[in-house]
């Protein structure tokens, strides 16, 4: 289990503990926008991807795309939600890359409510929502340094105005930075597997805003949150956290308050900063939104979608984690991977669970790994179980596998791979120890470090003699075996 | 007819040229009439007397001449190019005309061009008929006398000193001077009607959703609707068999079939059970007025229907439920009216100061007044008390209805409380303005259709209105009540110079 | 002049509706909205709790439309309507604050 971050502070000694709640919009991998025909690409030239209700021309009107709301109800069921009956609203501000100076999104009835996700290592993180809404168009600022302040003009590009947005609020249940980043990673895993999106937060098709409080550790009142927007990658959302965190503490002990408010981490510099202010709190002044109608999905639609759905990472782990009698945590990059298929399908054909996911977890990193042949990689597994071939010779074998997909027997035989006789092993053994007289003295007498050195030493030299056939580990058991005088 | 009150103000209201829609289609589909001299004809009528009632924003001769001569090209090669073909139409300025000035009578879309055509207007190209140009309106069809417009009101074309009503002046104005048979207007509180009732003209609203909004520039999205302005009941049911329907570009719009509007409008009323609304004849409503609304329900007995006292209770808070939803929908349709993407922009050094200068430029003062009554109902802490509160007296309204069409088939009321006043007469007090559109709001808070047919004048010589009214996609019985009473009406017709014309 | 909007609330919706006023016009829309409201407090008097409200005169529901490309706007077209243009796209002055 990952466990909440403590924040000891340095100059009091006191300790804080974490409150972080996530906000993840991503887009929906449809053919079309939200409301309009218009279609939903990425990149392209500018303004091109548009059509009257991208541009909110006047007398424009929204219809809403099906399988926008098919892909969120898939949403909400892998997120273990109730999808519920629900209506669009208004969103009302100004802002130039908002084409009717509203978005259309859900507010008091959304799509999806009350679920949760469950992280690989077996936590539950509550959803409060899931629900759908569509994206603004982009601005890129000219003058200045290219960045939003101290620009003289901005360039507005709608293309991505429209793009059907689903938005996930988390409860704040998660404790550290780490656990964050569990939890984005693994709800990626979860909108890829299910087709509703792509995930990629470098491009912009997943973001992340995080909800960061601290409390002294046991205090059941939350503090006053900041969010944190501006994070591009996992790793930038775990340095924000932990820096918003910290930067909150410091805060509080240096007597002041925390200022709810938005702030904007910056890569660059390694910090979080408050947004510009605004004069005023916005009043959003939401209404329902009078150009759409309820969204009522029947249970029969909605049971054919569930029926519908790809197995899930949490399942696919337990499934995995049940064959090999380990946990879920221990095959979650297997699951990560994509290469649980095969780890199951080697596991029910007979070969070692533990070499079978060692195997996967260090030696199948590549590309095409997914394709290699279920018996060809539970025979390999089964050579290197019963010492035809020795650890090292497996992975060798393995990585031309990939490659050519020749059976592990025929690969072995070609490179003359065979596991040594131990009479064989024996005598290169005791030809290495006599050929290098000194060494041997200094084995044999000098202190563990001294002879941690020249074992490898030793065993270079017999790997050089044996052309690699040995077996690493057999040697050095050799090797102690001959200092006791055996 | 000479202006009412012996001020000399003469009138300029005439008979389209060549007679009705149905006549004039009839006419160029069998190949007897030339959709260009049809055309040539209005555009005659225009240039005569639309300087005197600047019914239009924008007139189309050339556009017009060579859509005319496509249909007669059309005809000569044995095709037959719709119910509408060659019938002249003039188009409300907030209906959405590809590559042509669409303004909303506003600065801020000044000189506009739209790239694309509202559903409507599609429509009619598809049944033949030929836009001759877009009419005046108040400002983003906000008022009740086409006063509000940016570029000048239009006249009423039965006396000149007086309003023509809104918003739909222009369109209804248009049609009383005979510069069209038909036009298209909007109706959001009672922007056909009563502009209809005050021109002495037919002008429908639709069911909600009957019509297709998409293209229409809107001002409250749950009120709004187009609807048509005739001469005559049967043009105007004609005119909506050519734009009702369903439409995929509005989620709003009805699904299913519509039925045939102009096919049944002779069965007449036999039978029918009509109830006088007793809220909307009281305090108020004009003498004259009522009058002639007693008058109309004689004339339904007489031709069959019985009538009753009908009794709408919520009707009396009407106007308060419209004047907080419609202006609180307006204040977010009209956000996006910045300068940023088309229209007015005035520049700034910021987008911030360069939106409010634009908004600020752009806008008059009524459209104004709105938008901060839209957005002060709609903002944290008045939802409840004002725009939530109207929502909840939308549902009485609703139900007080449904009660009424319980026991009656159709409703009847006037349309406009008073016949044509002066211009100035009440831009002093926007309240006394909108207490003009008392007898139309309910329908469009209902979401009801209802239709008002001239009948008879007033004390002051100026054309009365009457209102019926019709549950939800009620327009076929509503119609035939019509057809009777424009047969049974006091003025029938037009009248021109002395002769009275059908 | 009535307590049920005051000038501070005109100017706040004012502000909020990206209009400026002046003081003059500021005291007349005061008045003119106090009006409206007044007129509208006879809504306020209705007991209306157990009612539902009604934001569609039509109970319609589940209206889509399927996944499949539409017309799209020449772009030409559209940027010859814009006030101001550069590469392809809509310019406007400098933007202060970031996106709420």
């Amino acid at each position: 289990m990952s466990e909440a971050m403590i924040i000891t502070s340095p100059t009091t000694g006191d300790d804080w503990e974490l409150v972080i709640g996530l906000e993840v919009h991503a887009e929906l991998a449809t053919v079309t926008k939200m409301f309009s025909g218009a279609p939903n690409v990425f990149g392209g030239e500018p303004n091109t991807n548009i059509d009257p209700v991208t541009l909110g021309l006047p007398g424009s009107l929204p219809v809403v795309n099906g399988r926008a709301v098919e892909l969120g109800i898939r949403v909400g069921l892998a997120l273990n939600c109730t999808v519920a009956r629900s209506t669009f609203a208004r969103k009302n501000y100004f802002y130039p890359d908002m084409p009717k100076d509203y978005q259309i999104s859900q507010f008091d009835e959304p799509l999806n409510i009350d679920g949760f996700l469950e992280l690989p290592d077996g936590q539950r993180a509550g959803i409060e929502r899931a629900h759908l809404e569509e994206d603004t168009g982009k601005s890129t600022h000219q003058g200045g340094d290219g960045r939003i302040h101290g620009a003289a003009s901005s360039l507005v590009d709608y293309n991505r105005a429209g793009v059907p947005l689903i938005e996930i609020v988390g409860r704040p249940d998660l404790t550290s930075p780490e656990q964050a980043r569990a939890y984005v990673s693994e709800l990626r895993s979860i909108l890829v597997a299910i087709g509703a999106s792509d995930g990629k937060m470098e491009e912009g098709s997943m973001r992340v805003d995080a909800n960061v409080s601290v409390r002294p550790v046991g205090d059941p009142e939350l503090g006053t949150r900041c969010e944190v927007k501006n994070v591009n990658s996992l790793r930038s959302l775990v340095r924000a956290i932990e820096y918003e965190a910290r930067r909150q503490v410091d805060v509080i002990e240096a007597g002041e308050r925390v200022h709810q408010e938005t702030r904007h981490w910056d890569e660059e510099h390694g910090r979080t900063r408050a947004g510009r202010s605004k004069e005023g709190a916005e009043d959003y002044r939401y209404f329902l939104e009078p150009d759409l109608v309820v969204l009522d999905p029947s249970a029969e639609w909605i049971e054919s979608i569930r029926a519908a759905m790809p197995v899930l990472p949490a399942e696919r782990r337990a499934r995995l984690a049940a064959a090999a009698g380990v946990t879920s945590a221990q095959v979650a990059l297997h699951v990560e991977r994509d290469l649980d298929g095969l780890a199951l399908a080697a596991i029910e054909a007979g070969a070692d669970p533990g070499r079978a996911l060692n195997h996967i977890e260090h030696n199948l990193a590549v590309d095409g790994a997914g394709d290699l042949d279920v018996a060809h990689f539970t025979a390999l597994v089964q050579l290197e179980l019963d010492g035809s071939i020795t650890p090292t010779q497996a992975k060798q074998v393995l990585a031309e596998m990939v490659e050519g997909g020749a059976h592990p027997e025929v690969i072995a035989k070609a490179h003359g791979f065979e596991a040594m006789s131990t009479a064989d092993l024996e005598s290169i053994v005791d030809g290495v120890i006599a050929a290098s007289p000194a060494e041997w003295d200094d084995f044999v007498n000098g202190d563990d470090k001294t002879r941690g050195k020249l074992t490898g030493f030793f065993v270079g030299r017999v790997m050089k003699s044996s052309q690699g056939k040995a077996d690493g580990k057999a040697v050095t058991a050799l090797l102690n075996q001959r200092r006791a005088g055996v | 007819m000479s202006g009412s009150d012996g001020s000399g103000s003469a009138s300029l209201a005439a008979a389209p040229p060549m007679g009705t829609a149905a006549t004039i289609a009839a006419g160029v589909r069998s190949g007897e009439l030339s959709a260009r001299v049809v055309i040539d004809a209005h555009l005659a009528a225009i240039e005569a007397r639309e300087p005197h009632v600047h019914a239009f924003n924008l007139v189309l001769a050339d556009e017009a001449r060579t859509a005319a001569d496509e249909i007669d090209r059309r005809v000569a090669a044995g095709d037959d190019p719709g119910p509408l073909a060659g019938v002249p139409v003039a188009l409300k300025d907030n209906l959405c005309t590809r590559g042509i000035a669409t303004t909303c009578s506003s600065r801020i879309l000044d000189g506009w061009q739209p790239p694309y055509d509202a559903t409507v207007v599609q429509q009619l190209a598809a049944a033949g008929a030929v836009a001759v140009g877009k009419t005046n309106l108040d400002e983003f069809a906000m008022g009740s006398s086409t006063e509000n417009s940016a570029f000048g009101p239009t006249r009423n074309p039965h006396d000149p000193s007086r309003v023509p009503g809104g918003s739909s002046g222009g369109s209804a104005a248009a049609v009383a001077a005979g510069f069209t048979p038909i036009a298209l207007g909007s109706d959001t509180g009672g922007s056909i009607r009563q502009p209809a009732a005050l021109c002495g003209v037919v002008g429908l609203k639709p069911t909600y959703g009957l019509v297709s909004r998409y293209g229409l520039i809107a001002f409250a999205s749950s009120l709004d609707q187009i609807g048509p302005f005739a001469t005559t009941v049967a043009d105007a049911a004609l005119l909506l068999d050519a734009i009702a329907g369903h439409d995929p570009m509005d989620s709003t719009s009805i699904p299913g079939p519509v039925p045939s509007y102009s096919t049944t409008l002779d069965r007449g009323v036999a039978g029918l059970r009509i109830g006088l609304i007793t809220q909307l004849m009281g305090e108020g409503i004009a003498a004259d007025v009522a009058a002639r609304v007693r008058q109309a329900a004689e004339a339904l007995e007489a031709a069959g229907a019985t009538v009753g006292e009908a009794t709408i209770p919520a009707i009396e808070y009407g106007l308060s439920a419209y004047y907080l939803i419609a202006p609180a929908e307006a204040s977010s349709n009209l956000a996006r009216y910045d300068g940023v993407r088309y229209g007015l922009r005035v520049d700034a050094p910021t987008t911030a100061e360069m939106m409010t200068a634009t908004r600020t430029a752009g806008f008059g003062a009524e459209v104004k007044r709105r938008i901060m009554l839209g957005t002060y109902a709609l903002s944290a802490g008045y939802y409840d008390a004002y725009y939530g509160k109207a929502l909840k007296v939308r549902t009485l309204i609703i139900r007080d209805f449904a009660a009424a069409y319980e026991q009656f088939d159709l409703l009847l009321s006037p349309t406009s409380p008073t016949t044509a006043f002066r211009f100035g007469d009440k831009t002093a007090d926007p309240l006394s303005m909108y207490l003009n559109d008392v007898c139309t709001i309910p329908t469009n808070l209902s979401g009801d259709a209802a239709i008002s047919v001239p009948f008879g004048t007033g004390d002051d010589a100026m054309p009365i209105g009457v209102q019926v009214l019709a549950p939800a996609l009620g327009e076929v019985p509503m119609l035939r009540a019509a057809s009777v009473l424009e047969a049974a009406a006091p003025t029938p017709g037009i009248a021109v110079l002395g002769e009275v014309v059908r | 002049m009535s307590e049920r909007i005051t000038r501070d609330d005109v100017a706040h919706v004012a502000f909020l509706a990206k209009l400026a006023v002046t003081d003059a016009e500021l005291d007349e829309y005061t008045s003119q909205l106090a009006a409206v409201l007044d007129h509208a407090a006879d809504v306020e008097s209705l007991d209306v709790a157990d009612v539902a409200p009604t934001a569609h005169p039509f109970p319609l529901s589940n209206v889509l439309r399927p996944d499949v490309l539409g017309a799209t706007l020449d772009r030409a077209e559209v940027l010859g309507q814009a006030p101001s243009v550069e590469d392809g796209r809509f310019r406007v002055p400098a933007i202060l604050g970031e996106e709420p």
